[in-house]
């Protein structure tokens, strides 16, 4: 965990009170929705289609047992009970009022939490991998770097009001869990052939109408110049990204426009233009960030304890630990992902009652500690496996242990026309239909990993681009239609997805889902061919002509 | 329009002369970049201070020759949302070693004084008396800093550095 130390929560204390001032400002009459619409942005503030929404940041998605029970009770004493893990690291609650926010901020920073650049034309939230830190075979901690880019980003006087919300994510293994691909600066933390540490900078990803995988700009840049490289990138975006239609706005239309070759160059150059500008970090800067980041005091345990051999006699048990387990870089400790899809419910909602819960459990059996992934899951980063079969009889009752982490349930999706202005088409009513269609976890375990993900609109805050099946909700004539692609990914081979037929009606694509898996079973050369690969396999044609020759 | 300077409620000295208007024979003028870059001698030779109303869209190195004898650059915020101005202010400062008058211009809020301050900037001319009357107070409001600019605060990252120093020492 980092521990805040107090200028950090002098400074969120400060941000409260500013926003307070300007909450105050706004239901005098003194300014007016307008200017008042771009500053509650600044602070994650959303006039969504019933009420206001308050997106909290969760910065690389680490969270303490103590600030997990804080965000229970701001749902339960400012919003209706419960909250709404993002797909970027963030928790969303759908019905705060306005008056009372600067008190629910003011309960949040008493923990360390704050709403800063959650939303707006600013640099948002910086997220990482869910398992830094205890991922085997990870480089190092990539959230030593991520607290050090959060600090330098947060209220940055040059870069508060560029032309476009601009986000920054951080792996350090191999597999990458943090989609730093459709980020606008991927950072991909390795070493080089002098074993110095350093990142691959890619830039220019993002999804949305103008989808976009990042691009590599440069392929080592040491960690001592990653801030004056960012700064430079920010730089050249500030002065040069599009203002004149906020659909051309982001860095990767730049990019796109430029090049990624001129683009690299102006960056280059304004680059080495800025000499020494105080932002080298030297060792010192670095371990003094490092040393606040505390790591929990493992035991030496068994790599097989009794009790987890005595429990794969339960095959409830044993379903749940081979999906929800992953290996941990300490012998004898666990990574247990807590699954936010049940069968029916929306996915990522959390009650405040799970909140509190988990909280507990973290303190018993996680060094209280608590991780929030991408993909709208929670995690426990540091389970004994002594407690595993604990552990699932707990998750078990509170409805957080359902087996389908990384299965065609695992869905991601954004709130859609339930909630959002913006959105075209729900998209929690289809993610619940398609939870019920596939509730059989025998069917999901043999269709194997396949990870669905729905968009209510052309935004792609559901990240349907890049979802092995991407759903996307389109407006035709008044109705919800969507639109469907696949073999699209979010990882380290990340690829948008391609289109495979007309758009169908919101009561069929349920139907379609379902034969496109069927389509995939009977194509897939061996069980363990994952959908994704067999579509890169075979290409669309061959789904498409099963799945539509009916239709 | 109120103008704040180095942190107070200001006469403006300056007279923003729009182009095709006639320039008064003496007093501080500002006036447009078309204007000035289209006879730059004959401006600063008049009696009376020169200053450049310079748009947010315009290359700095037009300007830079000049720097060293105009008496402002007053950077532009057409709407509050639009801040390609502080990476100008911070240039003009940081890069080219500008040390005169340094005014923001535009839609200025009191949500911004402490941005443009970082960033620079040493004059605002300010959309609301509010605001303006609010500066002294608006300026107090952060007391930490993330960032290292040309404005000299110390960041939070040294101030850190700086205590562990301090507490090794003691030891």
């Amino acid at each position: 965990m980092y521990a805040y130390d107090e200028l950090d929560r002098t400074l969120i204390n400060e941000r409260v009170s500013e926003f307070r001032d300007q909450v105050k400002r706004r239901l005098s009459g003194e300014l007016t929705e307008d200017e008042f619409k771009i500053l509650r942005l600044q602070n994650g503030v959303y006039l969504q289609l019933h009420a206001y929404m308050f997106r909290v940041a969760i910065p690389y998605g680490t969270l303490s047992s103590k600030q997990l029970r804080r965000l229970a009770h701001v749902a339960r004493r400012y919003d209706r009970g419960y909250g709404h893990f993002t797909t970027r690291q963030n928790i969303q609650f759908n019905w705060i009022k306005l008056a009372e926010l600067p008190d629910a901020l003011s309960d949040l920073a008493e923990v360390g939490i704050h709403a800063m650049q959650t939303s707006g034309n600013n640099m948002r939230n910086v997220t990482s991998d869910q398992w830094a830190g205890v991922a085997p075979g990870e480089i190092e901690d990539p959230r030593i770097w991520s607290e050090l880019i959060r600090q330098h980003t947060t209220l940055h006087p040059e870069f508060s009001f560029l032309p476009r919300k601009f986000k920054i994510a951080i792996t350090a293994a191999e597999h990458d869990r943090a989609a730093i691909k459709i980020h606008d600066i991927g950072l991909r933390l390795h070493k080089n052939a002098d074993g110095e540490t350093g990142f691959e900078v890619l830039v220019g990803g993002g999804l949305g109408r103008t989808p976009f995988i990042a691009k590599t700009i440069k392929p080592f840049v040491p960690g001592r110049d990653i801030l004056s490289y960012i700064e430079a990138i920010l730089r050249v975006y500030n002065q040069y990204g599009r203002r004149d239609n906020i659909y051309k706005a982001r860095i990767k239309i730049l990019v796109h426009e430029l090049g990624i070759e001129k683009f690299a160059k102006e960056v280059e150059e304004e680059w080495k233009a800025m000499g020494d500008v105080g932002l080298t970090l030297d060792h010192a800067a670095i371990e003094e960030v490092r040393s606040r980041f505390s790591y929990p005091a493992y035991e030496k345990l068994p790599h097989m304890p009794d009790e987890l051999k005595q429990a794969a006699h339960d095959p409830l048990f044993e379903r749940w630990r081979k999906n929800s387990v992953s290996a941990h870089k300490v012998q004898g400790y666990s990574i247990v992902t807590l699954s936010l899809k049940p069968v029916g419910g929306p996915p990522g909602d959390a009650t405040a009652e799970q909140m509190d819960a988990v909280a507990d459990l973290a303190d018993k059996y996680s060094f209280g500690e608590i991780r929030v992934g991408h993909e709208q899951n929670l995690a426990l980063p540091h389970v004994a496996k002594r407690d595993l079969p604990l552990l699932f009889k707990a998750l078990d009752r509170l409805g957080l242990a359902t087996p389908n982490v990384n299965l065609v349930t695992d869905i991601i999706a954004c709130p859609g026309l339930d909630y959002c202005s913006l959105a075209n088409a729900r998209s929690i009513p289809i993610a619940q239909e398609l939870t019920r269609r596939f509730a059989n976890h025998d069917t999901a375990d043999l269709i194997g990993r396949l990870h669905i993900n729905i968009s209510g609109c052309i935004n792609a805050c559901g990240h349907h681009h890049v979802g092995h099946i991407g759903i996307l909700g389109v407006e035709k004539n008044g109705e919800e239609f969507y639109q469907i692609t696949i073999g699209g990914r979010a990882d380290e081979n990340a690829q948008l997805g391609t289109l495979i037929g007309p758009a169908v009606p919101y009561a069929e694509v349920a139907d379609v889902i379902e034969d496109i898996v069927e389509a995939y079973l009977a194509l897939r050369d061996r069980p363990e061919e994952l959908f994704v690969d067999t579509v890169k396999r075979l290409g669309v044609e061959p789904i498409r002509e099963r799945v539509y020759a009916t239709r | 329009m109120p103008l704040v300077k180095q942190g107070r409620l200001t006469t403006d000295l300056f007279v923003h002369v729009a182009d095709g208007v006639e320039l008064p024979g003496d007093g501080a003028v500002l006036v447009t970049a078309e204007r000035f870059l289209a006879d730059p001698e004959a401006l600063l030779r008049r009696a009376g201070k020169v200053g450049v109303i310079w748009p947010n869209n315009r290359n700095l190195d037009e300007l830079v020759p000049y720097l060293d004898r105009l008496a402002s650059v007053a950077l532009v915020f057409p709407t509050f949302r639009d801040g390609r101005a502080y990476s100008q202010a911070r240039l003009l400062r940081e890069r080219y070693g500008y040390d005169g008058e340094l005014r923001a211009t535009g839609q200025i809020l009191r949500d911004q004084f402490v941005f443009m301050t970082r960033a620079g900037f040493d004059a605002f001319e300010v959309k609301k008396d509010a605001d303006a009357d609010a500066f002294a107070q608006t300026m107090k409001r952060y007391s930490v800093f993330y960032q290292p600019t040309g404005d000299g605060r110390v960041t939070a990252l040294n101030r850190r550095m700086q205590l562990r120093h301090s507490e090794s020492a003691g030891q």
